[in-house]
């Protein structure tokens, strides 16, 4: 779907990304594992075409090249509209296309619904919790059926039980829509639960350091299963390595 | 605790009563409370008639200043260029005393009702103009991201995000500026007030002093504070109802 190649960016005197080089398949779910400061956000943002690299370049394979909507966003904080209801944040995406309020409302409640929130459409931000609020920014994410679905952090800020639960959610979200899902985190847990290929990056410059790809079957129950403790201190060993380099 | 400023206000009546009664100080000199009241009730068409004129002032101010301010925080908004050629001009236009150039004004514009709500908006409009450019501003740089990557135009981030998000912004000022709009339409009442056009609650309080009348002097000057406080509670209120009809207040 996507190949990144020698991709670099420098922020003037920080060198954020290094020659990175990435291919992201169509259905991929791709962890972006490293500590604060190795430019994971940064690619994730120059992935959404939010910025532009300094060098080096970005190919999407024929037909994927993205137009609004094929790219859902998820930011670490649900970064809702605080006046508008639930319905109207997740409408918000498919009105900026043009859509009509009526249009919209099946595309809306249907998003709602995947991410567990019917009977929350009137609801404002700030009556929801963090968790909830976090659903609907997913179900914003979702609404326009994105190809790419690109996450940075976005489960950071939650506790560890509405964590584990929105994980388990996003995994069933994925396997049934089939979209392609780039998911920054700093949490080893995370991504060996979350991810198919889990990249770890290191800082100074941000570059690719490693990948390991998963040899778990993803679920709920994965998290008691030994090759999930396996995959834990696998990553774990690998993130030491690369530090101590 | 509720009615701690209204016990604090009548003891302070009673104790001024008081005090005049006692010391028997002329009420030319001071009046007291009873004194001031009467000289209201002696005429109060003619006070709040004046009080109207003034508040038709102070309302056509207010309307003008918050239209040029928000008008001029969009463009602020919008092009760094116009900020950098606008935003110094603004500050001059709230440092520059009303009342030095209150009089030049009223010279240029030469129709009295035109000059005074000149004179007002000038006053009143910084505050809802600085807030609201503040509120434009507001946005968190994460959904202006999302805006860009949905495809979002100018025109429908500013509609969608940046107005909305300044809306509490925008009250906040109008608040500050709905008191200084009544203070700009009675300094620029006092400076034309001897001009020969005047009817507003200024122009009494002059005429009363003229005429030694003190109480009446006193009474439009209550009914002057009293407007504001009114203006105040008022401005608050539509803030607070607006925000919680939004439902983020």
């Amino acid at each position: 779907m996507l190949r990144l190649t020698g991709v670099g960016r420098r922020f003037s005197a920080v060198q954020a990304l290094h020659d990175v080089s990435l291919d992201i398949s169509a259905g991929d779910f791709v962890a972006l594992l490293g500590p604060s400061g190795c430019g994971k956000s940064t690619l994730l943002r120059l992935i959404a075409g939010l910025d532009q690299p300094d060098s080096g370049h970005l190919t999407w394979e024929l037909g994927h090249v993205p137009r609004p909507g094929d790219i859902g966003f998820v930011f670490q904080d649900a970064t809702l509209l605080p006046w508008a209801s639930a319905a109207d944040n997740v409408f918000l995406p498919l009105r900026l296309r043009g859509a009509t309020h009526d249009q919209a409302m099946p595309e809306v409640h249907t998003a709602l619904r995947r991410v567990g929130l019917n009977g929350f459409e009137t609801a404002r931000p700030r009556q929801l919790s963090g968790g909830m609020r976090m659903r609907v920014s997913i179900a914003r994410a979702l609404v326009t059926r994105p190809r790419l679905l690109l996450m940075d952090e976005p489960f950071a800020a939650l506790d560890e039980f509405t964590r584990h639960k929105l994980q388990e959610d996003l995994l069933s979200l994925w396997q049934e829509l089939r979209c392609t899902v780039v998911f920054v985190t700093h949490s080893i847990y995370e991504a060996a639960f979350l991810a198919r290929r889990i990249v770890l990056m290191s800082p100074r410059p941000g570059r690719i350091d490693h990948e390991i790809v998963s040899p778990l079957q993803p679920g709920p129950e994965a998290r008691l299963a030994p090759t999930y403790a396996a995959l834990v201190a696998q990553v774990t060993r690998e993130m030491q390595r690369s530090l101590a380099a | 605790m509720k009615y701690a400023p209204s016990l604090f206000g009548l003891l302070t009546l009673l104790v001024w009563e008081a005090a005049v009664r006692i010391s028997g100080v002329p009420s030319y000199l001071v009046p007291g409370p009873v004194a001031i009241i009467a000289a209201f009730l002696a005429d109060p068409a003619g006070l709040l008639f004046s009080l109207a004129s003034t508040l038709l002032v102070t309302f056509a101010a207010l309307l003008v200043a918050a239209a040029l301010g928000v008008m001029l925080a969009i463009g602020i908004a919008s092009s760094q260029l116009l900020a950098a050629a606008i935003q110094p001009w603004a500050v001059v236009l709230q440092v520059t005393p009303i009342v030095a150039i209150a009089p030049l004004i009223i010279v240029w514009i030469g129709n009295p009702f035109a000059s005074l709500v000149v004179c007002a908006t000038i006053v009143a409009f910084f505050p809802v103009f600085a807030n609201t450019a503040a509120g434009l501003a507001s946005a968190p740089p994460e959904l202006a991201d999302l805006f860009r990557l949905y495809g979002a135009g100018r025109i429908g981030t500013l509609w969608l995000l940046r107005l909305p998000a300044a809306v509490p912004f925008f009250l906040a000022g109008l608040r500050i500026s709905g008191g200084l709009a009544l203070v700009g339409a009675v300094v620029a009442e006092f400076v034309a007030g001897s001009g020969g056009f005047a009817s507003g609650l200024a122009y009494r309080i002059l005429e009363a002093g003229y005429r030694l009348q003190v109480p009446r002097m006193f009474a439009a000057l209550v009914l002057l504070s009293l407007t504001g406080i009114a203006i105040n509670f008022g401005l608050g209120a539509l803030a607070r109802t607006v925000m919680r009809h939004r439902g983020d207040g």
